[in-house]
C-alpha cells in the first residue's frame, strides 16, 4: 500500500539540468596571418561563446610563440588562451567551430576545478610573475 | 665475507617526500612548460614517481598536465637534449 501511495504522489516538475562548469580553452593560430586577422579570429570566438550564452572570464594573447615542435609544418604560432564559464554543450559548439577554421592549428579546451579556477585567479593578478605574461611584454617592447 | 650484509652509506638516504603535499600545490598548471620541465627527461619522457617522490594523486596530475603541454606544443612528444 505504501508503495502505491509513494507513486500517487506528483513528482514536482523537473528543472531543467544545466551544467555550468569552467572552461579554459588554449588554440594556436597560424603565423601566416596578420596581427589584426589573429585578433580578428579571436574576437570571433569570443563572440561564438557569448551567442552561445557563456561568460567570458578572461582573454589573453601570448602573441607569436616558437612551439616545441612543427604543426602543418610551421614552427610557430599565435597562442590564444579563453576562460570562460558555459552549460557543458557549449564545448562542442565552439570545438565544431575550430574545426571549421582553417586558420587554428591546434586547440585544447579543459574543464576547471576548483583549485584551477582559484589558481587561475591568482595568475591573472600576475601573482606568479613568469611565464605567457613576461612574453606579452616583451612583445609589446619589440612593437 | 663479514660486511656482506651490513647497511652501506645508510645515513645518507633521505627520505623521499611530495613536493605538492609539502608545498601545498593544489593545481599543476599545464601552461607552464617550464615548470613541467621537472618532470620530464632529457628526452621529454615523464619521470616515474621512484625518482621524482610524488605522490600517486600528484603524479597522475603531473602526467596529465605534461601530456596536455605536449598536445599544444608547449612540451615536445619526443625531444632530445631538453636540459
Amino acid at each position: 500500500m505504501l508503495l502505491v501511495k509513494a507513486f500517487c504522489i506528483p513528482l514536482p516538475p523537473q528543472k531543467l539540468k544545466i551544467n555550468m562548469n569552467n572552461y579554459e580553452t588554449v588554440f594556436i593560430l597560424n603565423p601566416v596571418l596578420s596581427d589584426e586577422q589573429a585578433k580578428d579570429t579571436v574576437e570571433k570566438f569570443v563572440k561564438v561563446l557569448k551567442k552561445a550564452n557563456a561568460t567570458v572570464v578572461n582573454t589573453e594573447q601570448w602573441g607569436l610563440k616558437k612551439m616545441a615542435y612543427a604543426i602543418q609544418k610551421k614552427s610557430t604560432g599565435f597562442f590564444n588562451l579563453i576562460e570562460f564559464t558555459a552549460d557543458s554543450t557549449v564545448v562542442a559548439t565552439l570545438e565544431t567551430e575550430y574545426r571549421r577554421d582553417e586558420s587554428i592549428m591546434r586547440f585544447l579546451t579543459t574543464v576547471l576545478d576548483k583549485h584551477a579556477v582559484i589558481y587561475n585567479e591568482r595568475r591573472r593578478k600576475g601573482e606568479f610573475n613568469k611565464g605567457p605574461k613576461k612574453q606579452i611584454r616583451k612583445a609589446e617592447e619589440r612593437a | 665475507m663479514t660486511l656482506m650484509n651490513e647497511p652501506v652509506k645508510r645515513a645518507e638516504v633521505k627520505p623521499k617526500y611530495c613536493r605538492f603535499k609539502k608545498n601545498g600545490i593544489k593545481y599543476i598548471d599545464y601552461k607552464d612548460p617550464d615548470f613541467l620541465l621537472k618532470f620530464i627527461n632529457e628526452q621529454g619522457k615523464i619521470l616515474p614517481r621512484r625518482l621524482t617522490g610524488n605522490s600517486l594523486k600528484f603524479q597522475k596530475k603531473v602526467a596529465q598536465a605534461v601530456k596536455r603541454a605536449r598536445h599544444i606544443a608547449l612540451l615536445p612528444y619526443v625531444g632530445d637534449g631538453l636540459k
